[in-house]
């Protein structure tokens, strides 16, 4: 089993978080992190006529939801349901046509890169294919260690401490990405995001390039570490069945909207959108299961 | 790990560089005999008796010429290479790593480009020749500057393909911002391609090179050239054809190698087939 990050006592962020157990049992708790207001993205299309502009795709049509300290938030939905595009204006990645995305009261939507230095210093992300997420002629050493150069910190013995943290040998710091399977490529990626002590952790479809088998134990790690790192977790995925598993709270969205939100087991329990029955009606193997 | 197959263009294109390259390298300790040596009584002496490839219409030695114009030939290669990489490569990356939001900045870049583009390099040298002197030096930077078009391409091309990849988004949500993306990621990831590039415009520099000084405007006299080696024997093609041959044949045999080298390492440095290797 891997150990524990480091020293727990001796971190900030669990010192900070209180009690994630007493999060994990009570909802959502803490008060409102992450804020979204009506937030809109409009992608336009390369012009096909010499006229006309190119056509406009609405990624979001106004999306509002809250994401509260220590919470899990689960975000679910189909490709092209716009989770993807959502994800990465919570991230700063892109900009929205319109709305707000505030992180701790402040405004994040539309900053220039040099003012989001808070925001990179307390969010950090989990892309869905560690296979692209990580530079091929790096070694993973500097693959970890690059939130901290980038933002200025010293990086110490933390690289050893973190691949510990996900269960990867010392070792792993001299080699290069191609020489790890999938499930170690996306453990090294989730080194690198926890490596300058983020607040929150976002996990775009993390698992859902790996192979079947490593699935589980990916999880598990996000679950562990999200518990021993008080760590509020965005959790984006396709598949309900594996945000009941690991999420307190869901917010369902299709074709650029929140059509449903609120704890999962009630999500879960009751549907009370056509769409959710049906995500849920696409799990049927699990459902048994569970 | 399977063995890397040594792919048989790289192989020889390789082994032709390594002869240039060596033949070069060799003239500055030791030539057959002086090349500039003018010497009447010699005057298209034979090949043999210490002449393995026999003398020119002045007694000069061909293969102590040869040796000599290698490495004028690979000095006007590495310097215009050098002028169009330094130059057009940050171009090229700056073009392509422009957001959306900042078109202007990549179309700009590429519009000039492609001004610089339709300008071939040999009108640019015998221009520059003409206004400045044609020599070594003008034909170099003519060369380097009509080749810079080229790298930028490639070099925006392949930036494009890194922008879009996760590992940039990554490193951006890290923190870190344009320039450190550009040294860090970048320029690692579009190394391969440029290295192939420098191969191919190699070659273009040295055809380029031989062109110029065949028509008087490369390398002055009495340094040897192989191109102007070619113009020297032009009036005894029919007596002496071997005074052509020779020239002619270490210009299309350079030219072979680079490419042939460009081709090779295009195939070796792959990213695909290195990531299939795991």
């Amino acid at each position: 089993m891997p150990s524990p990050a480091g020293t727990p006592d001796a971190d900030p962020v669990r010192a900070s978080a209180g009690a994630p157990a007493a999060d994990r049992a009570g909802g959502p708790a803490g008060e409102p992190l992450i804020e979204v207001r009506d937030l809109t993205r409009v992608y336009r299309r390369p012009r096909t006529s010499l006229t006309r502009p190119g056509e406009a795709v609405h990624a979001l049509k106004g999306v509002s939801l809250t994401v509260h300290r220590g919470e899990r938030f689960g975000i679910v939905g189909e490709s092209g349901s716009g989770k993807s595009t959502l994800l990465r204006l919570l991230c700063a990645l892109d900009r929205p046509t319109s709305g707000s995305v505030t992180f701790a009261g402040r405004e994040v939507a539309g900053l220039p890169e040099r003012s989001l230095r808070f925001l990179r210093r307390s969010l950090q992300i989990v892309f869905q294919d560690p296979m692209s997420s990580l530079d091929p002629r790096m070694r993973v050493r500097d693959l970890v260690a690059e939130p901290l150069v980038a933002l200025g910190e010293p990086v110490g013995d933390r690289v050893a401490e973190l691949l510990d943290a996900v269960g990867l040998p010392a070792s792993a710091a001299e080699r290069y990405p191609h020489q790890f399977s999938g499930g170690q490529r996306q453990r090294i990626a989730i080194a690198r995001a926890l490596a300058p002590r983020p607040e929150v952790l976002v996990a775009d479809e993390p698992v859902s390039a790996l192979d079947v088998s490593v699935r589980g134990q990916i999880l598990n790690l996000l679950a562990d570490l999200a518990d021993e790192l008080g760590l509020t977790l965005v959790f984006v995925s396709h598949d309900l069945a594996v945000v009941r598993h690991l999420c307190e709270t869901v917010a369902v969205v299709h074709d650029g909207l929140i059509v449903e939100t609120g704890p999962v087991d009630d999500v879960w329990e009751a549907p009370g959108h056509p769409y959710t029955r049906a995500l849920l009606a696409a799990v049927p193997t699990l459902e048994g299961m569970l | 790990m399977s063995g890397r197959r040594l792919n048989l263009g790289l192989a020889t294109g390789g082994a032709l560089v390594g002869v240039v390259v060596a033949a070069a390298l060799v003239s500055f300790v030791w030539t057959p005999h002086d090349p500039t040596l003018v010497d009447a009584a010699g005057k298209l002496r034979e090949p043999g008796g210490g002449y393995l490839l026999g003398a020119d219409k002045f007694g000069r030695d061909t293969l102590s010429q040869l040796m000599v114009g290698a490495r004028t030939t690979l000095y006007v290669g590495v310097v215009a290479v050098g002028i169009a990489a330094v130059v057009g490569t940050p171009l090229g990356v700056a073009a392509g790593m422009a957001p959306r939001s900042r078109g202007w900045l990549s179309e700009l870049i590429m519009r000039v480009n492609d001004l610089v583009f339709a300008f071939p390099a040999l009108l640019l040298a015998v221009m520059l020749g003409a206004v400045y002197g044609a020599g070594t030096l003008t034909a170099m930077i003519a060369i380097g500057v009509a080749t810079v078009p080229a790298f930028a391409r490639v070099a925006r091309a392949a930036t494009m393909q890194v922008m879009v990849t996760d590992y940039v988004l990554a490193a951006r949500a890290a923190g870190r911002r344009g320039p450190a993306i550009a040294l860090r990621h970048v320029l690692p990831n579009i190394g391969s391609v440029l290295i192939v590039q420098a191969s191919v415009s190699f070659a273009i520099a040295i055809l380029a090179e031989a062109a110029l000084s065949f028509l008087g405007f490369g390398t002055r006299p009495p340094t040897p050239s192989w191109g102007r080696m070619l113009q020297e024997s032009q009036e005894l093609l029919f007596s002496t054809p071997r005074l052509a041959l020779w020239p002619g044949l270490a210009i299309a045999l350079a030219v072979l190698g680079f490419n042939l080298l460009g081709d090779g390492l295009r195939d070796h440095l792959d990213p695909k087939l290195r990531n299939a290797r795991g």
